[in-house]
């Protein structure tokens, strides 16, 4: 009882929770606190090692960002005609390890700089270490769903985490009933995936906002000497 | 309005403008983000303050103030400008000004009173038993468990919190009980530099004076003080404005570092530099003045007097023998004591010597001289072709009116006279006098020296002269024994023409072996700077700093440098002259400030003694004294006359005549000696004459061990004595404190040394003197670590205090730009509390009470003429004890304790009764006074106060000075400028008139800087057509300098200058202190060291308007201790750049980096004054104590001329003449260490078991 109670409250009201508070904290942040929309990086305060681990980290993650978003919220239709489901979810479980175990890799040396440098210690937000902790934390139980994709090559599995998602974004009523039966594992995943989305706004992740298009529209853009107009 | 939506509108965004063919681009985005920055920058309020160090620059700074916090600071730029043809003063600061504000809010501000917590545990256990506090703390001091328990603590932690009311009544508690039981003389208090914050420094003294107490002194304690200034001239020190730079055409910047040190007014050195001057600079390493300057000289350090010499002989030869310079001639004759008559004395052997001048006295008949002939040195007249008396000397001074000028006269007559420079055509005989050389005193370490004579040979031209006694003697002219002192040769005297090759003494070549300057640079620039001289008129000046002036015979050297400008017509000219800057040593309004300072409004005289003397005795230097007179008398005097004497033994002899000043005064208390004598029923004055007569009242010197001569308590404010001018500091924290200290040398007893014959000697050196040592500070600096009891007082952003500078004509203020942070009290605030609550518990133990003040015969008061022929020693029986003459003065002033705040708060009587004045001439000052009361309004209290003029704020007290001072009203600078007419005999007034009508008021300089008024306190001229420079008003007002002779000396004539063979100039090589000797083989046995001389210069990142513990400049500079030699000691020591080195002799050790670099030269090590102990020092591997700071490695050695007294300018004043505290001349041995530690763990002290 229960646990169908659970079930449903986490699969199919929590995503619009966190989706809300997302929208929301992020809208609000981004018009009063303009001088908190950062990075925040810490580079300044202690270089060795970042040069690799951030690159490792940022290129890892950004890949499976685009690989969940792309995996997830494609239509079947879209793709049927090009790539199957079992081959698809071969190339989710081996792309996906691959940019896991890179991540992993610099997320690592991040996470060990920013527990054990007193210095970066001493000048982290509380916020910088638990996102940091909750990432990494999502990083294992990412890699620890390769196994259990594994067990169904039919790519059957992956099928219904996507038909959640897209339900879930077409705001479709049964959305819970479809993963019901997925492993601890994906459930865990996606809980911790959610509450991660929740805090998207009150974390230094907001840099993703500006930073993902900044690099682009910078090499597009016109004028070396920028003046701005009067009032 | 949304930044959100304002990016929902990319689609519909108009493409940006274009202009520049597409390069650039006009958007029109939402602009409201740039409030950030103005909100940024925005602030609620200015308000003008300075920093108030020890900076010569007296930068005016704009404070800003935002939510009632101050934020950052900026430069004004509002000076009043200059004339048309000079460059202006604005903008003036530098980094370390602009540093200041991070104290306010940092970490090491002082937010509450703290004391040491033993002290407070043992003064609350004492305070259960004793309801009187004077009890409670007798109760403490008398038991020597419970002292030692508290002074052993002392720098090694364990302050607490305390609360203002309980801190007053332990200090004045423990003030009443020192006052009442062994004198209050025992109370003494050291603060420096009045002008960087003259109402800071008054409230301090006002209220020591006021309750009898000493007052330190501390230009002569820094060493900042150049005694040859007050030797040539009479005058403290007297120097140009920066502006003046300007008017020179040829500079010479020797040993001072003006772009570092003088910041802000650096840019006149340079922008005269367009105008075709040449800039010299002359410094042993390569420092950022050698850098900016056209010809960098550099000397060996401390040989300078060597190489001016050098440049003398060149310009007396060139330009007063060989040929003759018209200007320098006549300028000579008027203004410098050439033309004066010395008599020669005959030695054994047929050898003549330099003795006094002749003077009047000697002559039959006193040549008409009926008032001081004694005192009236004589000429050869050339018109006359006889001897006179010219207008000016000292004896025209004092007892007459109207003659004591520079005109050309005969005094007696009035008859036009000209001076005979020369007797080379009137002479009636040659004959050979010797003079001493020094040069061939072998050094242990660098220096290097000359195999000529101890006695040089010279011919001199001289004339007999008929004495009163029927006898004749041999005479001869300044000028004709400085040539030959000099070393020039004279076709009269028949010697040989000198080559410059010619190795004698004072030549070129000779000085090349002892400063390694090639003798073509030195011809070259010798002649370079007397032709410019000559072509224009003395334009010709040398900036100075304190470098050479560190050094124990500092007087050659500045000498040196004087007499080059006097024989070159320097002196007193535009663009021209001495220009020593070491620190804010000139306070302008001073004859304003003085009656505030010392309580003279309620009672004189105060209570001042010269710190130098002082320390050497209280902190015990002189039980480890290893320099004897022998080592520094003239090889010319009778060693006899000086046998069995140290040092020491001279300031107890030079303290009984009557020259120095005593603190403590007498071995009993004067306010019990006075009560003594009027029991009796005798005159106290009387009754200690014939005390100390028949040996059953000793002087406080002649015992400084004796506990009843201990000084007892010390109040330190605006000063940092132990971590910055507390020279031989580990000294100060055996004896004085009786602390942890590092001191490995043995004293005179246990190195079985002979002990001094004056002094009485204890086997074992007291611990501990000071029962109580109060410090005053803004922030946690070294001295507070030290102390018993310290005070938050208001930094200089929180309080209201005057500022003046002698880099600049301006005087302007330090405001309250917001109220003192936590707890923190302004100087005036805190002492004015201290003096109400010591009035409150006076009653019972000080009433009414008599006090016997001891002061020593003055300069600029008619005490100078004391001993006309040379010291007389009443305890030697030479002359009889008499006060004022061969004694110190005696007055009994009469103190009502329990008034003491009543009289701080207001302006006494005795400005009605007496005036005011300064500088020997007085006035009236009734009309100020009444201008004071209407405008600070009048006590209205019963009492002694009542109706008196208020002194209540420290706005009030400003004011004060304001009113009172010539510099800043200028109705009294007219009546002080027709009081000095009166004495020379013409008149000044034309001088202030213009000015008369202005006075400028404490709010008038917020507005802005004020120029000050021209007053006859100084030499120079305020005005719109001449930049201020020193002995201007001598040259061109006539007005005598306050001298021996009415002008400026070449010749030091006193018996003690003769014998320590000073009385002409002449190059004495650094002496041996014997500090390394002993240390070296025990503790550095089989180490990789090397041994060098200890400079201590001034830095870039701290010294002068910030402290070295300030984060911003020590994140500029290397951020901690540092340590400069030349790379090739550091590969001597196998020392690398950054290494952890120690440093160490038998005064102590020091711990610090190694800044390894080409710019120091080999055999030096500099480390930059005052880098605070608290900041990243670590442990010493040889004293397994915390590492020390600058001072650690020095103690101070004292020198006997600086003690003259009673003799013309060479007579005491408070900071203007008296021994001073050399430290340059000691060597350390440096090393790299092996292991550095910390010992950050609570100090071993701390787990000790606490005393009940």
């Amino acid at each position: 009882m229960i646990q169908s109670y659970l079930h449903e409250f986490f699969f199919g009201y929590f995503p619009y929770l966190c989706l809300s508070v997302c929208l929301v904290a992020t809208i609000i942040r981004y018009d009063r606190e303009q001088y908190t929309w950062k990075a925040d990086s810490s580079m300044l305060l202690r270089s060795r090692g970042m040069v690799i681990a951030s690159n490792l980290f940022h290129v890892g993650i950004l890949f499976l960002f685009l690989g969940h978003a792309v995996g997830l919220l494609t239509p079947h239709a879209v793709y049927e005609p090009f790539i199957s489901a079992p081959q698809k979810a071969f190339l989710a479980m081996t792309a996906g390890g691959i940019a896991g175990i890179v991540c992993l890799l610099g997320m690592s040396w991040l996470l060990y700089r920013r527990l054990f440098d007193p210095r970066i210690r001493a000048t982290s937000k509380p916020m910088d270490t638990v996102v940091l902790v909750l990432l990494y934390l999502q990083l294992l139980l990412g890699l620890g769903t390769i196994p259990f994709s594994a067990r169904s090559p039919d790519g059957s599995s992956m099928m219904a985490l996507a038909n959640w998602a897209q339900y879930i974004l077409t705001f479709r009523s049964g959305a819970a009933d479809l993963i019901v039966h997925e492993p601890w594992v994906f459930k865990t995943h996606i809980v911790l995936g959610l509450l991660i989305i929740g805090l998207f706004p009150f974390t230094r992740l907001v840099h993703m906002l500006s930073g993902l298009t900044a690099p682009v529209r910078y090499l597009i853009r016109s004028g070396f000497q920028i003046a701005r107009k009067r009032g | 309005m949304s930044h959100i939506l304002d990016k929902l509108t990319y689609f519909t965004r108009k493409a940006p403008e274009k202009y520049s063919g597409g390069h650039g681009i006009t958007t029109d985005e939402n602009r409201q983000w740039e409030d950030a920055y103005r909100g940024r920058w925005a602030h609620d309020k200015i308000v003008r303050s300075t920093h108030g160090v020890n900076c010569t620059g007296s930068c005016s700074w704009k404070i800003y103030v935002k939510g009632g916090l101050v934020t950052w600071e900026t430069q004004f730029t509002d000076y009043p400008r200059t004339r048309p043809d000079l460059p202006n003063h604005e903008p003036r600061g530098c980094p370390r000004g602009a540093s200041y504000s991070w104290y306010l809010y940092s970490a090491t501000r002082l937010k509450y009173p703290m004391i040491r917590s033993r002290l407070l545990r043992l003064w609350r256990k004492a305070r259960e038993v004793h309801t009187d506090p004077v009890l409670a703390w007798e109760s403490i001091v008398t038991d020597p468990v419970k002292t030692a328990s508290y002074k052993t603590a002392r720098g090694l932690g364990g302050m607490v919190r305390a609360d203002w009311d309980e801190m007053n009544e332990i200090i004045a508690a423990s003030n009443i009980y020192t006052a009442k039981t062994f004198g209050p003389d025992r109370v003494c208090g050291f603060s420096p530099i009045p002008a960087m914050s003259m109402i800071s420094y008054a409230s301090g003294t006002r209220y020591l004076s006021l309750i009898g107490g000493t007052c330190l002194s501390f230009y002569d304690w820094y060493c900042d003080l150049p005694p040859s200034s007050p030797q040539v001239w009479g005058e403290q020190t007297d120097v140009p404005e920066s502006a003046d730079w300007y008017n020179s055409s040829y500079i010479i910047a020797w040993g001072s570092n003006v772009p570092q040190t003088r910041t802000p007014d650096a840019h006149f050195f340079t922008e005269v530099r367009y105008k075709g001057t040449r800039t010299v600079a002359v410094t042993p390493d390569y420092s950022e003045v050698a850098k900016l300057s056209d010809e960098w000289i550099a000397p060996r350090q401390g040989t300078d007097a060597a190489l001016l010499m050098a440049m003398g002989h060149v310009i007396l030869t060139e330009y007063h023998a060989r040929n003759r310079s018209e200007y320098f001639d006549d300028y000579c004759r008027q203004y410098t004591d050439m033309p004066f008559l010395v008599r020669l004395d005959k030695k054994a052997g047929g050898l003549h010597v330099a003795g006094r001048t002749l003077r009047a006295s000697d002559i039959k008949g006193a040549l008409g001289a009926d008032n001081n002939p004694e005192w009236k040195p004589v000429l050869w007249d050339s018109v006359t072709d006889s001897l006179k008396i010219p207008n000016g000397t000292i004896g025209s001074r004092w007892g007459e009116k109207g003659r004591w000028n520079l005109e050309m006269k005969d005094e007696t007559t009035g008859a036009e006279i000209w001076p005979t420079l020369s007797l080379a055509e009137r002479h009636d005989v040659i004959v050979e006098v010797g003079f001493p050389y020094f040069g061939n005193i072998p050094s242990d370490q660098l220096f290097d020296h000359t195999n000529h004579e101890s006695i040089l040979k010279r011919r001199v031209p001289a004339r007999r002269v008929l004495l009163a006694d029927g006898t004749t003697a041999l005479v001869a002219t300044v000028f004709d024994l400085q040539l030959a002192n000099y070393g020039v040769a004279r076709e009269v005297c028949g010697d040989p023409p000198l080559s410059s090759d010619g190795d004698e003494p004072y030549t070129p070549a000779w000085q090349e072996k002892i400063t390694g300057v090639p003798r073509e640079t030195v011809i070259r620039v010798a002649r370079e700077f007397a032709d410019n001289a000559d072509r224009t008129r003395g334009r010709s000046m040398v900036i100075l700093g304190a470098g050479i002036n560190h050094w124990y015979h500092m007087d050659m050297a500045y000498r040196g440098i004087i007499n080059l400008l006097m024989m070159c017509g320097c002196i007193g000219k535009s663009g021209g002259g001495w220009s020593h800057y070491v620190g804010q040593e000139k306070l302008r309004p001073q004859t304003g400030w003085l009656p505030l300072a010392f309580g003279l409004d309620w009672h004189r005289p105060p209570r001042q003694m010269n710190s130098t003397s002082f320390f050497y005795a209280h902190t015990d230097q002189w039980r480890y004294e290893k320099v004897g007179v022998d080592d520094i008398l003239s090889p010319l005097a009778d060693p006899k006359k000086w046998e069995g004497q140290t040092l020491i033994d001279c300031n107890v002899r030079a303290e009984r005549m009557g020259w120095l000043p005593s603190a403590p005064q007498f071995q009993e208390n004067p306010l019990r000696l006075t009560a003594e004598a009027e029991a009796q029923g005798r005159d106290p004055k009387e009754y200690v004459v014939s005390r100390l007569k028949d040996r059953s009242l000793a002087l406080s010197c002649e015992d400084p061990d004796n506990p009843a001569n201990f000084p007892r308590v010390l109040f330190v404010w605006r000063s940092n004595l132990l971590g910055a001018s507390g020279k031989g500091h580990e000294y100060f924290l055996r004896h004085l404190l009786g602390t942890q200290n590092s001191v490995m040398d043995r004293d005179l007893g246990e190195a079985n040394a002979p002990k001094p014959s004056e002094v009485v000697w204890r086997d074992e050196g007291p611990r501990g003197k000071l029962d109580l040592l109060v410090t005053l500070d803004f922030r946690m600096s070294t001295s507070c670590l030290y102390s018993d009891i310290v005070l938050p007082t208001a930094t200089w952003y929180e309080k209201n205090d005057l500022n003046t500078s002698d880099m600049h004509p301006f005087i302007h203020p330090l405001s309250r730009a917001v109220d003192p942070a936590w707890e923190s009290r302004s100087d005036w605030d805190i002492y004015r509390e201290i003096a109400r609550r010591f009035s409150e518990m006076c009653p019972g133990h000080l009433g009414l009470e008599k006090d016997l003040v001891a002061q020593p015969i003055l300069h600029d008061s008619p005490g100078e003429l004391a001993q006309p022929f040379g010291p007389e020693d009443w305890k030697k029986g030479e002359a009889e004890p008499v006060p004022g003459r061969t004694l110190p003065n005696l007055t009994v002033v009469e103190r009502n304790y329990p008034d003491t705040h009543r009289k701080y708060t207001s302006l006494g009587p005795l400005m009605k009764t007496i005036g005011n004045g300064g500088k020997g001439i007085a006035w009236n000052t009734d009309a100020e006074v009444d201008f004071l009361g209407r405008l600070n309004g009048v006590c209205a209290d019963e009492g002694v106060s009542c109706g008196l003029p208020k002194i209540e704020t420290d706005i009030d007290a400003t004011e004060v000075v304001l009113s009172l001072a010539p510099e800043t009203n200028g109705q009294v600078a007219l009546k002080a400028w027709e009081a000095l007419g009166v004495f020379t005999g013409r008149d000044h007034t034309h001088l202030a008139r213009p000015r008369e009508d202005e006075k400028l008021r404490f709010r008038d300089l917020q507005a802005q800087p004020r120029k000050i008024i021209s007053s006859p306190t100084w030499s120079g001229l305020e005005d719109e057509h001449v930049s201020y420079n020193a002995g201007y008003t001598n040259v061109h007002e006539l007005i005598p300098w306050r001298t021996l002779t009415g002008r400026q000396h070449f010749y030091q004539d006193h018996d003690w200058m003769r014998d320590f063979g000073e009385g002409f100039c002449v190059y004495r090589p650094p002496v041996n202190t014997r500090t390394v000797a002993s240390v070296i083989d025990t503790l550095g046995k089989d180490r990789k060291q090397v041994v060098l001389n200890w400079v201590t210069p001034h830095q870039k990142w701290g010294i002068h308007s910030t402290y070295s513990e300030n984060l911003l400049m020590l994140t500029l500079s290397r951020g901690g201790p540092i340590v400069w030699m030349s790379e090739t000691d550091a590969r001597k020591a196998g020392i690398r750049d950054n290494d952890w080195i120690e440093c160490y002799n038998a005064n102590g050790a020091v711990v610090a980096r190694a800044v390894v670099s080409q710019r120091v030269p080999e055999g030096l090590a500099m480390m930059y004054h005052a880098q605070e102990k608290i900041m990243n020092t670590p442990i010493s591997e040889t004293t397994g104590k915390r590492g020390g700071i600058h001072n650690s490695v020095v103690r101070i050695i004292l020198k006997p001329t600086h003690m003259i007294g009673g003799y013309a300018q060479l007579a005491y004043g408070f900071n203007y003449y008296g021994t001073v505290g050399s430290n340059r001349d000691d060597f350390v041995v440096v090393r790299k260490m092996d292991t550095v530690e910390w010992q950050d763990e609570p100090a071993l002290v701390a787990t000790v078991e606490e005393t009940p």
